[in-house]
């Protein structure tokens, strides 16, 4: 449908307002205006394609569906589950625009260049799309397939196949006529790849592929516009694609290793690293001694991860920072860009305990005072905090950038098991002698605490 | 073709625009900022809407692009918005 001049003005001014919105989106105190001038964008860029459109009965049915669908999500939502929320409203957007590629195929394109635009469109659109529902259910645990699995390798070397497919197509689209059935081929791979892409990438790596899907959906966005000549679509498109790509890049150096190796090679296995063998013994403390230790500290570091997260322990972290605070304690949270299963993960889960976001610092704030630190508390992290990514070269984590709390007077660490974390690896910080293991339930055990506080 | 050359540089420009933006987020905003970012893709509404729809299928598809787009929109707008809310300095 061709687009008319007013139409394209009012593109121009909310690309605009979209520009300024992501920009103060990335600063703390304009955030919230950021996202609402975002939001107005949308709308009146929306609004002004209502001049000349089709079916305005049919689409409007649909954006009645599509917002009743959405606002039901997002206000029922826990504020826990916003890892996979977050997953499965980009796999929705990954879907609109491999629709609209694949309707756009059957208005018979009518360029070569329109031809593999309008494939890599619907193949972008549609990796996005299964990639990101399979990011979903790992992540609200409802599917558990191991990556050595026989399923696994099917769907990764589906994947392949996919993108040899996609290659191929854009090669010999000059010597045949795209017909239907070679375009459903494509359909059908790039959903089934789209699986097999995300499928082998578990746990502690979740930030990095969410980020990634992140980034290409705006990419797929920007595609289709570049199909139906918009240049809104360019451009919003475009601004997710960079800031997906950015988170990508700052979650791929926080665990020091290339985006490559993350989705497709995965971690080696742990027993290449020999030397955990003679670690010693590990010293367990009851939460009364912990209380003890606790009420004398001056300055105390709480370090979270996705343990704890699991054990929905974050109100009474909170409740705990804040008797400590009353008792005197310096307490800070020292937050690791990966810990926990998306970007920002940690910061969100203690926004919601309530937590103010001035005491939460990032591992280069925390390192070099660390020697001052009476007591650092380990909730549930592991990989972030382990000391071999400093002290052994031969370590697959080794040059992982860690809070490292080993340097610390004190560490307690919370755990459920001595079971070693996503990446495999033994982590010798338990057996240090300034560790204490707090066995159990992150939870029970930090309530314990704050009751002894409380008497 | 020349249309295709001048929305070509306009996609680069975007992107090296976007980068330039929000290269020094604080990782406190990681979240909201992907969230955020999430809900603008669903941009794709507006082409779903622009949609020629000459036959049923075309037709199916439109409604079902613009259904899941809106999705994306008011589902990531309102989740952004309640995650920044929970935001605070004491």
């Amino acid at each position: 449908m061709e687009i008319s001049l007013i139409q394209n003005i009012v593109y121009i001014f909310s690309s605009i307002l979209f520009i300024t919105g992501i920009k103060m989106l990335g600063k703390e105190d304009t955030a919230v205006k950021g996202n609402f001038l975002s939001a107005i964008a949308m709308l009146v860029a929306v609004l002004v394609t209502f001049i000349n459109i089709s079916n305005p009965l049919i689409l409007l049915a649909g954006i009645g569906l599509g917002a009743f669908i959405g606002s039901l999500i997002a206000l029922k939502v826990k504020m826990t589950s916003i890892p996979e929320m977050v997953a499965l409203f980009n796999g929705f957007g990954g879907l609109a625009t491999f629709l609209i590629a694949w309707s756009e195929f059957n208005s018979t394109p009518d360029n070569l260049f329109q031809y593999i635009l309008v494939m890599t469109t619907v193949y972008v659109g549609g990796i996005t799309f299964t990639g990101s529902l399979v990011a979903y259910a790992k992540l609200s645990e409802k599917i558990q397939i191991a990556k050595t699995s026989i399923i696994t390798k099917l769907f990764t070397t589906i994947f392949y196949i996919s993108l040899a497919f996609l290659l191929y197509s854009a090669i010999v689209t000059p010597l045949l006529v795209i017909n239907f059935e070679f375009f459903t081929v494509l359909l059908v791979l790039t959903l089934l790849g789209g699986i097999g892409f995300v499928l082998p990438i578990g746990g502690g790596d979740m930030p990095v592929v969410i980020s990634l899907l992140n980034s290409l959906s705006g990419i797929a966005a920007a595609f289709a516009g570049l199909i139906l000549l918009n240049n809104v679509l360019i451009v919003a498109g475009s601004l997710v694609g960079a800031s997906g790509l950015i988170l990508t890049i700052i979650m791929a150096k926080a665990m020091n290793r290339s985006i490559g190796n993350i989705l497709f090679v995965g971690y080696a296995s742990a027993s290449s690293s020999k030397s955990s063998e003679e670690q010693g013994e590990v010293n367990p403390i009851n939460v009364s001694d912990a209380y003890l230790i606790l009420e004398n500290a001056s300055s105390v570091l709480i370090v979270p991860g996705y343990g704890m997260a699991v054990a929905q322990a974050q109100h009474v972290v909170r409740e705990l920072g804040e008797l400590l605070e009353e008792n005197g304690t310096e307490v800070k949270y020292g937050i690791h860009p990966v810990a926990g299963r998306m970007p920002g993960h940690m910061n969100v889960l203690l926004a919601e305990a309530n937590v103010s976001y001035d005491v939460l610092a990032e591992p280069d704030d925390v390192n070099p005072s660390m020697d001052s630190v009476d007591v650092a508390v380990v909730i549930g992290a592991n990989d972030v905090v382990n000391p071999s990514a400093t002290e052994e070269p031969g370590s697959p984590i080794y040059g992982m950038p860690i809070i490292e709390v080993h340097n610390a007077k004190t560490v307690f660490v919370l755990k459920r098991s001595m079971s070693s974390g996503f990446a495999g690896v033994q982590n010798p910080l338990f057996f240090k002698q300034n560790t204490r293991m707090l066995f159990g339930d992150a939870k029970d055990s930090i309530g314990g605490v704050v009751s002894e506080f409380k008497d | 073709m020349e249309t295709y050359i001048l929305l070509g540089f306009v996609l680069i420009l975007s992107i090296y625009l976007g980068l330039e933006l929000i290269s020094k987020v604080p990782s406190t905003l990681h979240t909201p900022l992907m969230s955020g970012a999430n809900a603008i893709s669903g941009i794709a509404l507006v082409g779903a809407l622009l949609l020629t729809a000459d036959s049923q299928l075309q037709t199916a598809l439109a409604f079902l692009a613009v259904t899941f787009a809106s999705i994306n929109v008011f589902g990531g707008y309102l989740v952004t918005n309640r995650m920044l809310k929970m935001f605070k300095k004491k």
